[in-house]
């Protein structure tokens, strides 16, 4: 009798606390927004570079006045580039530091691991770089400002075909990630129905670092080009055990490859390899030019990768929907979030479509001795916006991809540097 | 055939370092009857040793050059030979008379501190790196048959050499015989005067070295090391321990190059995504069906 009594007395003790939990507002004259990211670990330079574009832009509203009249206070976690760790994060973002949005992570599989939590907890999250189509479908309070798998794949395959002429194609993903996966999925299709053809696919896990055999196997099938949607810790070794190995041929990549990591030590190995990006630092558009200049004084001189302008335009954006919505009530600024339309990003004209997903232009790089050339736009719709630039070197195309929403694009003229 | 060629030469030169690895795994079950498993993560500390001995080395002869190399390996072999007896007077000989489990799960903590303590900031800090070119990789052979270059020429060359050393050492000079006998029987040798910390010391000094020339040799094959890189050879490299039957030394490097060409075979074909699983299926197997290994000797418990 007596023990019942004390645990209804208990029960009646965690009511009250858990209503006080709920009932305090997450802070006095700040607002916390929470980002989890791999600072450390396998893919460490997504994760810093997310990290010091976000913390770019929050520096540069909050010297601003902040938003609705509060600083905003970023409370950043490790992940460690490691799936559980980031489920681990988020939960702590979400019960103790009580933040009201979150910045997500750039792989997609830690993405989907944080999605959940932030989707059960109606915290809104956005992903500045997760391109798998998965990551939006979590529910709808998860976003993204990047461009998905499909549209890159698809745009590297008609790459592939249309501006290299290739027929022949090798794909080598890893099946650890759903990002790659899912590239090579869409790369497997799209090359297969416009007319070129598959002649072998090979695997592999991230973490190893011997290619040889899958890439002694894929070299007996004498492709014309490779496909090798990886992030760049293994792409570094793949592409310079293809070589090793006498595959001269164009090897392609998508945005996982962005790293100043990548070609280190290999720069000639890296010759005659292209990837699908977000952004260019080449690009003429002022308002690139503006962040580059701002990006490189905040960190002694280091220039800005897309992950890093991904992250800023990720942070800005959350900072325009606070202030349209006036509030930091979830369901309110989910709704602000998901009306965002023709944001004026660096990584190009953002519009967040019905599925959370943004429409904007992808960019297709050249490497040549380790440093990254623009070679080709391509529009929302996989439209060319701009001639195929084969020599890839000092002949940025001004920008030109204005309109980027869901109503088929036209190429803009092409001298509208403001147009990005 | 010209891709069997081909895989057969990358696995060679992967199961080549895989032997080294093992051998140093067997050495030391040899004497103390107990699996060191941070013998993975000695590796991964030759590794970076070799990363900053040759940045270091550079100042004095042009890394690519042979005398560079030797240097490098000397100065990495030499710390690790010093870490590796450290480890075991640090954390295994205050145990020596306790049950060999309590060793074991110390040695997964010394495992687990050397991972751990390499991915802080201040030691190795936790981002991979490239590793320096010691061993040029231009090509000897390339032909549509067969490509073949100076690394994997080095790999398979240094490793044999290290272990026909090996072979001479424990089976020609008196501290080797020492080894063994220790190996056969510790009370009896100590009761014939041999100084058994010593031999222990000797062979902790001696398989992490091995390890420490096997982190370099990776390292150069596949340039990119991190804190954790050492786990998966060094698991690999338990399992070609096991194959060729703990505490025999050829059997280790027999294991490490079978396993390096199976996983090599497996990776070229559709399963490559299987490659990892099948090499511990092996180890399964192999402890089913043939407990002792390839070529070791079946042991009778005496009760």
């Amino acid at each position: 009798m007596r023990s019942t009594v004390f645990l209804v007395a208990l029960s009646c003790c965690g009511i009250a606390l858990a209503s006080c939990n709920k009932t305090t507002s997450p802070a006095g004259d700040t607002i916390p927004i929470g980002e989890y990211a791999s600072l450390t670990g396998n893919t460490a330079t997504f994760g810093q570079s997310v990290h010091s574009g976000a913390v770019l832009a929050i520096d540069e509203i909050n010297t601003s006045g902040g938003v609705i009249g509060k600083k905003i206070n970023l409370i950043t976690e490790d992940d460690q580039s490691k799936t559980e760790d980031a489920a681990a994060a988020v939960h702590k973002l979400i019960d103790r530091d009580q933040v009201i949005a979150l910045l997500g992570e750039v792989a997609s599989g830690r993405s989907k691991a944080g999605g959940p939590i932030a989707q059960s907890a109606h915290v809104p999250m956005i992903s500045p770089a997760s391109t798998n189509e998965d990551v939006t479908k979590i529910g709808d309070y998860i976003f993204r400002i990047c461009f998905v798998d499909s549209y890159q794949g698809q745009s590297m395959a008609r790459f592939a075909l249309n501006s290299l002429g290739k027929k022949r194609a090798a794909l080598l993903e890893d099946m650890k990630q759903d990002y790659s996966v899912g590239l090579a999925k869409s790369f497997r299709e799209t090359f297969a129905k416009s007319g070129g053809q598959i002649v072998s696919e090979q695997s592999y896990a991230s973490g190893d670092k011997d290619f040889h055999a899958q890439l002694t196997s894929i070299r007996s099938f004498n492709p014309d080009v490779i496909f090798v949607p990886g992030y760049y810790n293994e792409v570094g070794l793949i592409v310079r055990q293809a070589r090793e190995l006498g595959l001269t041929c164009p090897i392609l990549g998508g945005d996982g490859w962005d790293s100043p990591e990548l070609t280190k030590g290999n720069e000639s190995a890296f010759n005659d390899t292209y990837f699908s990006n977000h952004f260019a630092t080449e690009d003429p558009d002022p308002v690139v030019q503006e962040f580059v200049k701002k990006y490189k004084a905040k960190n002694d001189g280091k220039t800005p990768d897309a992950m890093a302008a991904l992250g800023y335009d990720a942070a800005r954006i959350l900072a325009d929907a606070i202030t349209r919505a006036g509030t930091t009530e979830h369901q309110k600024l989910r709704d602000a979030i998901a009306a965002t339309k023709d944001f004026p990003g660096v990584t190009g004209m953002i519009t967040i479509d019905k599925d959370r997903n943004a429409q904007k232009p992808l960019t297709i790089l050249r490497i040549v001795d380790g440093k990254f050339h623009f070679a080709q736009r391509i529009g929302a719709n996989g439209e060319a916006l701009t001639p195929f630039n084969p020599n890839g070197k000092n002949s940025m195309a001004p920008a030109s991809t204005a309109p980027t929403s869901a109503a088929p694009a036209t190429p803009a003229p092409a001298s509208t540097p403001a147009g990005k | 055939m010209s891709q069997i060629l081909q895989q057969l030469v990358n696995g060679i030169s992967l199961g080549a370092i895989y032997a080294l690895i093992a051998l140093g795994y067997t050495m030391i079950y040899g004497v103390l009857r107990f699996i060191n498993f941070a013998h993975g993560d000695v590796f991964m500390v030759g590794a970076f040793m070799g990363y900053y001995a040759s940045t270091w080395v550079s100042k004095i002869a042009p890394i690519g050059t042979v005398p560079a190399a030797i240097l490098v390996f000397l100065i990495s072999m030499t710390i690790c030979a010093v870490l590796g007896a450290t480890i075991e007077f640090l954390a295994y000989r205050p145990l020596r008379s306790r049950p060999k489990l309590t060793v074991l799960i110390t040695a997964i903590g010394v495992s687990l501190f050397l991972e751990y303590l390499g991915q802080l900031p201040a030691v190795f800090g936790p981002d991979p790196r490239g590793f320096p070119a010691i061993i040029s990789s231009k090509p000897i052979i390339q032909s549509t048959l067969l490509t073949l270059n100076v690394v994997q020429v080095v790999v398979i060359g240094v490793s044999l050499m290290l272990m026909f050393v090996l072979r001479i050492v424990v089976m020609r000079t008196k501290i080797g015989t020492a080894m063994r006998a220790v190996s056969f029987n510790q009370q009896a040798a100590s009761l014939m005067g041999i100084n058994i910390s010593m031999i222990i010391t000797f062979t902790f000094a001696v398989g992490s070295a091995l390890a420490a020339a096997g982190g370099i040799l990776y390292a150069s094959q596949y340039p990119s090391i991190d804190p954790l890189m050492g786990i998966m050879p060094g698991l690999k490299a338990f399992v070609a321990a096991v194959l060729g039957g703990i505490g025999n030394i050829p059997g280790a490097a027999l294991g490490g190059f079978i396993i390096g060409i199976v996983e090599t075979f497996v990776a070229g074909t559709f399963l490559s995504t299987y490659r990892d699983a099948i090499v511990f299926a092996i180890l399964i197997l192999i402890l089913i069906f043939k407990p002792s290994g390839l070529l070791g000797q079946k042991e009778i418990e005496k009760v």
